[in-house]
């Protein structure tokens, strides 16, 4: 591969690259929702220059300060703050350094994991895929929220424990998908053909099989993305997630829940924000499945 | 003569357990039957017959993708001892290499011409550079006929000929002795088929290659094949010198076989023989000579015992009791 001449020719990686662009960018949704997705990024990112404020600094003289628009609002504090004078703002964005940050681990973890075990379940069927199938199985059969809140009992609340917990329950949906993949190529005979040139089991696995099972993986990643910032959020709600002071979206909700009646910026923005973000990554989810789908029906 | 075939083998069976149903036995497909033959370098040898025949779970054992039941299978003077499930051994995988029927499944679409090439070579031959394997894979691509700039593109972006080129390329980089052709050119246009039928003939002559050639179109056959094996139903009925089988078929399946084959002739009178109902199912096969049911030449002899080959000619075996045996004891 090293040896590729870098010309731009049909058949090079920036021609497929081309290629995917074109059929992603025909779709509206799926624009919007990448664009909104790299601004949350990069906010993320520069979270400590873009912020206004400390978002563990709290004020006494401004507690549940309404937002700029509200007669009491004033521009220090645009969003408001909450009922122990932080500033929500800075919180929202510095929150998410930590839903997107672990929602990424959660996702590569889930992955990686999920597609080893997929592999060996579609690669060497026999007792090898039942108990991997039936292992998987018993994940499905709780609902996922009370199998990571039951877990991260266990393993005692933090951030760790919540990661490990979300991304077991995830796991089942990767396995599923690169078995299922898998067992579709592996009868090609592009497969075959690798294994009379002299490739061993592994080789097979991730040199040959995996490349050609990506697709689909990678629409449920994005997917699984959107899901683990729910469920982070959902543990930080019920207190077993991130910890205070710590600023996470879901912790916020539930820190603010008591004033929702008098105070409705500080469960609203936390709310609002957490919803376009999952809607936002499901859109260009979507737009990932059009765009790398078709590839599959033509190959 | 048996030392210098590069593949000798003998009474290849293949059977395949199926499972019917949770608790029923399991039954037994006899996918190939007793196929013996030896191959010479050099030398093409074809093996036709309708679908399901067999043709290609022998092509199967030849590659030593799946081991046989029983049998002896020798390739270039080694035998080859082989467990279900595993990879074929590398001295012998070199000297065996198969080229499949459908070039769209046969190579990765998610890699280049020269990584597709390459692979043998990294995998076989760790002597060599990547600069070496890459000169190796370029002077391929330009053997069959493509051009250097094809080397860095992608599968989806050929013809079925070229692909068909690119396949047996892949299958020469490690310079094999034997080749089995699976259907090579069935799933290709007519014209393209003739380019490729070529190419193969070319570089049998200039590497000295062995072909088994499965085929269900006869008129290819005939122009390429030394030797033939006519399959039904899982075993070799007629075998020999191809010129010798086509100018006279014996065994009443050839027969029909080949009158089933469309002359080019607007005003030769079709003489087809028509063969009565389906080949029988591999799960219940009919007792004695499973071609009985269908054949035109039946008695009640037929379902007696299933018939051996036995010699015809010098060059012919015939698996039939209704055709004449060779007084001649030149076989035993």
């Amino acid at each position: 591969m090293t040896t590729l001449s870098p010309s731009a020719a049909p058949g090079t990686l920036r021609y497929q690259l081309a290629e995917f662009w074109g059929s992603f960018s025909a779709s509206r949704g799926a624009l919007v929702g990448l664009l909104f997705i790299t601004f949350i990024l990069l906010i993320a990112l520069f979270a400590p220059w873009v912020a206004p404020h400390d978002p563990a600094l709290q004020n006494r003289d401004a507690f549940l300060v309404p937002p700029v628009w509200h007669a009491e609002g004033s521009w220090r504090y645009v969003l408001g703050t909450d009922a122990v004078g932080r500033d929500v703002l800075s919180r929202l964005i510095h929150g998410a350094r930590f839903s997107l940050s672990i929602s990424a681990m959660v996702v590569v973890l889930s992955m990686a994991v999920g597609i080893f075990l997929g592999l060996l379940a579609g690669y060497f069927r026999g007792w090898l895929e039942t108990v991997i199938t039936r292992l998987m199985d018993v994940v499905l059969a709780f609902p996922s929220l009370l199998l990571a809140l039951g877990l991260v009992a266990v393993l005692s609340p933090g951030l760790t424990s919540a990661m490990i917990a979300i991304a077991l329950v995830q796991l089942p949906y990767f396995v599923r998908l690169t078995r299922a993949a898998v067992i579709g190529e592996k009868d090609r005979e592009y497969v075959t053909a690798s294994r009379l040139a002299g490739a061993g089991h592994g080789r097979l696995m991730f040199n040959t099989l995996l490349p050609n099972c990506m697709a689909p993986l990678i629409v449920q990643a994005t997917l699984s993305f959107s899901t683990a910032i729910l469920d982070i959020a959902a543990l930080g709600f019920l207190g077993m997630g991130v910890q205070p002071p710590t600023p996470e979206w879901g912790a916020m909700l539930a820190n603010a829940r008591e004033f929702m009646g008098s105070a409705y910026w500080a469960v609203t923005f936390p709310g609002l924000v957490i919803l376009l973000t999952v809607l936002m990554i499901n859109l260009m989810g979507d737009g990932l499945r059009d765009a790398l789908d078709p590839k599959l029906k033509r190959s | 003569m048996t030392a210098e075939a590069v593949i000798h083998a003998v009474n290849l069976t293949r059977h395949y357990r199926i499972k019917s149903g949770p608790f029923a036995a399991p039954a037994v497909v006899k996918a190939l039957n007793e196929a013996s033959f030896d191959l010479y370098p050099g030398q093409t040898l074809a093996v036709v017959g309708e679908s399901g025949c067999g043709k290609s779970t022998l092509a199967r054992v030849l590659t030593m993708i799946e081991p046989p039941t029983s049998g002896e299978l020798t390739i270039n003077g080694h035998r080859v001892e082989l467990k279900e499930g595993e990879p074929p051994p590398a001295d012998l995988r070199r000297d065996v290499q198969i080229i499949f029927q459908n070039p769209y499944g046969s190579l990765n679409p998610r890699k280049t011409v020269a990584t597709m090439l390459e692979e043998p070579l990294k995998l076989n031959r760790r002597d060599m550079s990547a600069a070496q394997r890459r000169q190796a894979a370029m002077e391929m691509i330009d053997r069959v006929g493509l051009r250097p700039e094809h080397v860095d593109r992608y599968p989806h972006m050929f013809s079925g000929g070229q692909r068909q080129r690119i396949a047996i390329a892949r299958a020469l980089m490690l310079h094999p002795k034997v080749l089995v052709l699976d259907e090579p050119v069935s799933a290709l246009d007519l014209s393209i088929q003739a380019q490729i039928l070529n190419l193969l003939a070319d570089l049998q002559e200039e590497f000295g290659l062995a072909y088994v050639f499965i085929s269900h179109d006869l008129s290819v056959v005939k122009r390429i094949a030394d030797d033939v094996i006519v399959m039904y139903f899982g075993q070799p009925v007629e075998t020999g010198h191809a010129a010798e089988v086509f100018s006279h078929p014996r065994h009443p399946y050839t027969q029909a076989l080949f009158s089933a084959t469309p002359v080019a002739d607007p005003n030769r009178r079709k003489e087809r023989m028509r063969l009565q109902g389906e080949p029988p199912s591999p799960l219940s096969p009919p007792p004695g000579c499973p071609f009985a049911p269908r054949c035109f030449k039946a008695t009640s002899e037929c379902s007696l015992e299933d018939p051996p080959l036995e010699p015809v000619s010098a060059h012919v075996n015939v698996a039939c009791i209704h055709v004449e045996k060779a007084r001649l004891t030149l076989r035993p």
